[in-house]
């Protein structure tokens, strides 16, 4: 058998293994809507027909025409708000990819997320746009939350190569500690959303433009009207992600080029595993770290690294999705984790752990986001379901793995007795 | 006093029973990652029972009589209810970790996502809101235990044991620790519970002396599911008024972190989930708490932000186990997916 087929084999079997996954998970999540829509009279087979249409192609639903059916078509917005929402799946999807080539099950990537959120929220709202250009801002807030993020990933890494404590547990704790210390942190800030009252909880978003302003001797803080009589002594916020025309091509969605961003970084970590020796060796210490310490490979320093490197990823996500200027962050996250961290897991389990794959993967899963959301809008459903199918293609996920590698082993056997 | 001792075990029997619940699946070689999503399950289907059964008008009698004894049944029938879908919900793991030999930690962490978007997913069906609560009344007047049932009157005092474990404590946290003293029993002193526990040791030293281990990670796996479906509804009834609103706080990772900061030993995890307990107790109630009954609240007077407290029981747990992680004494074949092949 000569090389290339078989690889070309391995990798349709992983396509192929994916869209299995995928369409036994959205048979599943049918199976429901149809089992809800029978017992509910209100539903019917009717509201369970419409329910499993929304499911499967709300991407391309448009509402109800006046006859009361469901009409379908390209919508410029679900297409833009799909690749808005695929952002921060993408890097958190691409932060587990990594910690999964590196034997690592990196479920700390919320804590990460908000970590690289609260980084980059302070330095876009507390930077004066007086003084830098917006886009500086921009980019030194964008570094600074991937910089705590990969600070924030290290710590779990730091206790796995020096002291031999599970990542899992690490990376859990982590997640809660970040929790609380996120909450903190804005609590004491004065980042909090006073200008609009009925936004109790929540950050300014970052395009919002502040003035610290002296009046009559006394500081404060207003929006982008200066009462009269006061002297401004420094403009903050008003930094936003460049819309780059996307907002044109997708019009009333909320795309922006930060999906550009994700994708040259998908294509940079890609490279980074497959074409750099580092990548080789931090490979090498996820197939067997003691394999790979007496070839030479300094293991602890790559378990720490690719720890820091996951961290920075899912914080770039968090930054990516908040410095896009027309998202507000709730900063009491003290009692709930945010989802996009978890749903990182999926989407690399979905792709296979290829940076590239991810990209997809995290498309599709934001496809599904989008569905959920018509199947709340349009009829008596609601937008979990949408969760249970992408807990069934984790469940799948599982054991695809255990699959692919007892056929790999099969192989190997023949080899061997041949 | 009274009330942080009462405050403590309410959030420390839970975990406890959650520890538990993972020292038996870990112990017969699985590693059980899915106690979260067991226990938003447990607890949505024991919220789910009361609110069927109450709008069935069964219990309403006994309820409009005062017959406490009845509504204490009913209670039990809550939790066994709960405990009974844990370990069916359990058994996907099961199945997923022993017949299919699938990766076990990205099993449990299907469920956990399952839980939640299933739990939601009917919760705004039935509810037409995100949180189910029960059908009429609240937690505390059906189940909870108060001095008016032993005749005292709304000025009598208990004295310190009465108020400290009979007014305004729920059986069912009893009900709990009676739960955890005998599993801890069968675990340590039967012939099933040592051959369990010999099954997540050296699986293949345990066949070969006819102990059938595909039956005995079955029997850890589901009693872990029931056990964490129990503890995931005893705590929405006695924190969160009898109501599911598919989260447990986070409750089903800390009781990992109980379990590995107690050695995978049941005394030390008691130990570990009251020192917990103690900190989510105070986090909760600092500013309000009156630890020697001075009219004092010594410790809203030392001015500590709140954020700390929630956070030292994750912070202590990583302090601890950076110190104690080279003795720990994990299962050693936990994780590994039993193959009868290989000895």
């Amino acid at each position: 058998m000569n090389k290339a087929s078989f690889l070309d084999k391995e990798a349709t079997r992983s396509v192929l293994a994916s869209l299995l996954a995928i369409l036994i998970g959205m048979l599943v999540g049918s199976i429901v809507i149809v089992i809800v829509g029978l017992t509910n009279p209100s539903l019917g087979i009717k509201g369970a027909w419409e329910g499993i249409r929304l499911v499967v192609g709300g991407l391309f639903a448009t509402g109800r025409n006046t006859a009361g059916k469901l009409t379908f078509g390209f919508n410029p917005t679900s297409f833009g708000n799909m690749l808005f929402r695929a952002v921060p799946l993408i890097m958190t999807g691409l932060s587990v990819a990594l910690g999964n080539k590196v034997g690592l099950f990196n479920i700390g990537a919320s804590g990460q997320y908000l970590a690289g959120t609260a980084g980059s929220l302070y330095v876009a709202l507390t930077l004066p746009t007086s003084v830098f250009p917006a886009w500086l801002v921009w980019l030194i807030a964008f570094l600074f939350g991937m910089l705590c993020g990969a600070l924030w990933g290290a710590i779990p890494g730091l206790l796995k190569a020096f002291l031999n404590i599970n990542e899992v547990l690490a990376c859990i704790m982590t997640n809660w500690i970040a929790a609380n210390v996120v909450t903190w942190f804005f609590d004491v800030s004065n980042l909090k959303n006073m200008l609009e009252g009925t936004k109790s909880g929540y950050v300014y978003k970052t395009s919002t433009v502040l003035n610290d302003v002296v009046i009559e001797g006394v500081r404060s803080t207003v929006g982008a009207a200066v009462p009269e009589g006061a002297t401004v002594t420094a403009t903050r916020g008003g930094v936003a992600t460049a819309k780059m025309g996307l907002d044109k091509l997708f019009s009333g969605s909320q795309v922006n080029a930060g999906i550009l961003v994700a994708i040259l970084i998908a294509i940079v970590i890609y490279i980074l595993l497959s074409k750099t020796t580092l990548g080789y060796q931090m490979k090498a210490c996820g197939a067997n770290r003691y394999a790979a310490r007496y070839a030479g490979i300094r293991d602890k320093r790559n378990i720490v690294l690719t720890m820091a490197i996951a961290g920075a990823l899912s914080a770039a996500g968090g930054a990516l999705y908040f410095l896009s200027g027309n998202t507000e962050f709730f900063w009491n996250t003290y009692q709930s984790l945010p989802a996009e961290g978890f749903n990182g897991i999926p989407v690399a389990l979905l792709a296979i752990n290829n940076p590239l794959g991810v990209m997809f993967a995290a498309m599709f899963m934001s496809m599904l986001q989008i569905c959920g959301q018509k199947l709340t809008e349009l009829t008596a459903y609601n937008e979990y379901i949408t969760n249970v199918i992408i807990a069934v293609i984790v469940y799948l996920a599982a054991f695809m793995l255990v699959i692919k590698t007892w056929i790999a082993k099969l192989r190997k056997g023949k080899a061997v007795s041949r | 006093m009274p009330f942080l001792i009462r405050q403590t075990l309410v959030y420390a029997v839970p975990l406890m029973i959650v520890a538990l619940a993972g020292v038996y699946a870990e112990r017969s070689g699985i590693i059980n990652l899915a106690l979260e999503g067991i226990m938003i399950f447990g607890a949505f289907m024991g919220v789910l029972f009361v609110h069927m059964v109450q709008q069935w008008g069964w219990f309403q009698s006994a309820y409009d009589a005062k017959n406490y004894l009845a509504l204490q049944g009913f209670c039990m029938l809550a939790i066994l209810f709960s405990a009974l879908l844990g370990a069916v919900f359990s058994l996907l793991l099961a199945f997923a970790a022993i017949n299919l030999k699938a990766d076990q930690t990205i099993g449990g962490t299907a469920l956990n996502l399952l839980a939640p978007a299933f739990v939601l997913f009917f919760i705004r069906i039935i509810a037409n809101q995100n949180t189910l609560n029960m059908y009429t009344g609240d937690s505390a007047s059906w189940f909870m235990l108060k001095k008016a049932m032993f005749g005292y009157g709304r000025t009598e005092k208990m004295g310190f044991l009465g108020s400290t474990f009979v007014d305004k404590v729920y059986v069912a946290t009893y009900i709990c620790i009676i739960v955890f003293i005998i599993m801890a029993i069968i675990l340590y002193k039967t012939r099933f519970g040592m051959r369990l526990r010999s099954c997540g040791e050296n699986p293949q030293a345990s066949a070969s002396l006819g102990i059938n281990v595909i039956k005995m990670r079955y029997a850890g796996t589901v009693i872990s599911g029931a056990l964490a479906g129990m503890g995931g509804f005893v705590y929405v009834l006695t924190t969160a008024n009898c109501s599911a609103n598919g989260e447990v706080a986070g409750f089903g990772f800390l009781a990992l972190a109980v379990m590995i900061f107690g050695n995978w030993k049941p005394g030390n995890i008691c130990g570990a989930a009251f020192l917990f307990g103690l900190f989510k107790c105070i986090a909760a109630s600092y500013s309000t708490l009156d630890i020697n009954g001075d009219g004092i609240y010594a410790l809203k007077n030392l001015n500590i932000n709140t954020n700390i407290y929630r956070m030292l029981p994750y912070v202590i747990t990583l302090v601890v186990l950076s110190f104690t992680s080279k003795s720990s004494r994990a299962p050693k074949a936990e994780g590994i997916p039993y193959d009868q092949g290989s000895r």
